[in-house]
């Protein structure tokens, strides 16, 4: 089995899925003759020649508002959003379209795509390339929307994702484009959407998590196992549909749970895993829910002090954790 | 009449279906002000412009993609007077949406009819991606956007043009200018005279028709169409017309429009000038007419009666077809 970063293993997985698939293209800003800014899509317009590898005009209503149209009329588009930060003019298209296609049509119409979005922070990005505007997304139903952590995960679910008859929105770390490296199969497999997946197993405290906050959350728990603290990480991988399944097994297995997210506090994904476990599993509980997410801010700050103030770290969840294992 | 495929029997059709769409219109009017229908959006003035178009190209295989001033396209293009009232009257069996959208949103996949939203030029995107994929998979069809003036000061009306001149897509956009968005002028939307002035800044062909002339519609859509089958892209085509009636059974156009404007447009009524013209060509006659005039009739009693009767949709299938499988 072959070492793959999470960026190798989501290139491999889009140039398997289109070997496999004829139908599939791929477009969007810069993703052709450059193989996209963070050069994801590398090669794969030499390979499947400039009809199936567009480089778009720079116009994201466009580029998803063209994908809907094309997945209507019998292709499978997966149009990349260069910043998850540029998604914004495209919300229309997603949110009151794509999403609603199948629903206001009953039926008669639905739209298989798959939109491709780097999101977060910590490389120095500022206000408007490094947001995670997950959360938006997952209130919507509609929509599908899956965040991988490893590169593992990473070409699984995008292979679930293609295969969707959906619209998936498929978010990906950047700062784990090249931080991440992990063990990637080279036949096609797929992981399905809104599964979660336990990447550690413990018994005083649980983190859920998702996205690149998996790695921190899992280094948190190697260090404080050396404090004599058991963490168990729930990865989400897919904050819509929740796997509420999942989240309620590790809230009632170790009773104290820690949720963890980049984005900010209010209104994310946090609030809803909250929810859940207060609704299902409160009497399994032996401490309060626990969020940890990014402050209140409207978004991330260039200059790295204030950066590193907005990200939350390994050592924020450690200290996190260890505080609630201790209540 | 000139050279152009149009033969008495087609022309015929056009009328039917010009005069059809009026009648249905009508009804609807109708049902609404007797409380039976809660809202209606009309297609009056309009009809010569969109049954035009929908003549001059392969109806039911080329791809439209509607807006909400559509009743006369909808019905040339294959939707039938009881599917048209069982949308409007919001039915379980509506093609379009099962009782979900307002009506003349319309929708039908076996007529490739695409769904459409109401936030104004989303679907002129739709179009140019359904033209995508046919230049992807090369099956020869050729998608039309159609939108009201109003609709080009939006920015995917811009990302849309620009995007299909860029890749050379085989779409045409086709605005239908009635003067009006609702109580707002062209002249406060957009700072010059014609919509098709636009397209020059796309690169792509822009043409003005007399939106009141279906035969001109027809042979200006027919030339679009050959354009895009032979792969050199889309076109812009602006139909000029008017809206006889107000934008919807909420609205009350006396507030912006003078009644003596009004009146001056119906003198070019396009069913009107078009039944003047077919009797004079000798295609029409009085017998024909009011043989049609029956037909109509009959066929708008018999789809208010069938979608009056036909069964509401049940509640509990609110949760149904937000995903395929989850």
């Amino acid at each position: 089995m072959a070492e793959l970063s999470y960026l190798e293993a989501i290139r491999e997985g889009l140039r398997q899925e289109m070997e496999r698939d004829s139908r599939i293209i791929l477009y969007g800003e810069d993703v052709g003759v450059r193989g996209g800014v963070f050069r994801v899509t590398e090669g794969l317009q030499k390979q499947f020649g400039e009809d199936r590898v567009i480089d778009s005009p720079l116009a994201e209503a466009a580029i998803v508002g063209t994908a809907i149209g094309a997945a209507v009329n019998g292709l499978r588009p997966i149009p990349e959003i260069q910043f998850a930060d540029f998604i914004f003019p495209a919300i229309n298209q997603i949110v009151q379209e794509a999403a609603r296609i199948r629903y206001r049509s009953n039926g008669a119409f639905h739209v298989p795509l798959v939109i491709r979005a780097p999101f977060g922070g910590g490389v120095h990005g500022a206000l408007y390339h490094s947001q995670s505007v997950e959360a938006f997304f997952a209130h919507v139903p509609g929509l599908k929307v899956v965040v991988p952590g490893t590169p593992y995960d990473a070409k699984g679910l995008l292979a679930a994702a293609v295969q969707d008859e959906d619209p998936v929105l498929y978010f990906e770390h950047k700062a784990a484009y090249r931080s991440l490296k992990g063990e990637v199969p080279e036949e096609r497999y797929v992981i399905p959407i809104g599964k979660a997946d336990l990447k550690r197993e413990g018994k005083h405290v649980s983190i859920i998590t998702y996205g690149l906050m998996v790695s921190f959350a899992l280094k948190a728990a190697e260090e404080l196992e050396k404090e004599g603290v058991s963490v168990e990480v729930l990865d989400l991988r897919t904050v819509r549909p929740l796997d509420v399944e999942a989240i309620l097994e590790t809230s009632k297995k170790t009773g104290k749970v820690l949720i963890v997210h980049e984005d900010n506090l209010t209104g994310g994904i946090g609030g809803e895993v909250s929810a859940l476990i207060s609704e299902h599993a409160l009497f399994y509980l032996d401490a309060p829910i626990v969020r940890l997410a990014g402050p209140e801010v409207p978004a991330m700050p260039y200059s790295a002090p204030l950066e590193h103030a907005f990200m939350v770290t390994p050592e924020k969840i450690r200290d996190k954790a260890r505080e609630l294992a201790k209540f | 009449m000139s050279d152009n495929g149009l033969t008495p029997e087609l022309m015929l059709d056009m009328y039917y279906h010009m005069a059809l769409a009026r009648a249905v219109d009508d009804r609807m009017w109708i049902l609404n002000r007797q409380g039976r229908a809660p809202v209606v959006y009309t297609s009056n003035g309009h009809e010569a412009a969109q049954v035009g178009s929908a003549f001059a190209l392969n109806r039911g295989e080329d791809w439209i993609v509607p807006y909400y001033r559509d009743l006369a396209l909808v019905l040339a293009w294959g939707m039938t007077p009881r599917e048209i009232m069982l949308h409007l009257l919001g039915r379980a069996d509506d093609p379009n949406s099962g009782g979900r959208q307002m009506p003349a949103h319309w929708g039908h996949a076996k007529l490739n009819i695409l769904t459409t939203g109401s936030v104004v030029a989303t679907q002129d995107i739709h179009a140019a991606g359904l033209a995508l994929a046919s230049k992807v998979l090369k099956d020869g069809r050729v998608s039309v956007a159609y939108f009201g003036e109003g609709s080009t000061s939006q920015g995917e009306f811009h990302e849309a043009l620009n995007f299909a001149a860029v890749h050379k897509l085989p779409v045409i956009f086709f605005n239908e200018n009635n003067g009006y968005a609702i109580s707002v002028p062209s002249r406060k939307q957009m700072a010059v005279q014609d919509v098709a002035a636009r397209a020059s800044g796309y690169g792509m062909p822009g043409v003005i028709v007399d939106g009141n002339d279906p035969v001109k519609v027809y042979e200006v859509v027919k030339e679009a169409a050959d354009r895009a089958r032979r792969g050199e892209g889309p076109t812009l085509v602006e139909a000029k017309t008017y809206r006889f009636v107000p934008h919807s059974s909420d609205d009350d156009d006396r507030a912006y429009r003078s009644r003596e404007e009004v009146a001056e447009a119906k003198k070019r009524d396009p069913i009107m000038m078009f039944e003047a013209r077919l009797k004079e060509a000798g295609i029409l006659t009085d017998e024909k007419l009011a043989e049609m005039q029956k037909k109509i009739k009959d066929a708008v009693n018999d789809a208010t009666d069938y979608a009056e009767k036909a069964p509401l949709p049940d509640p509990a299938t609110l949760g149904d077809h937000v995903y395929g499988t989850l």
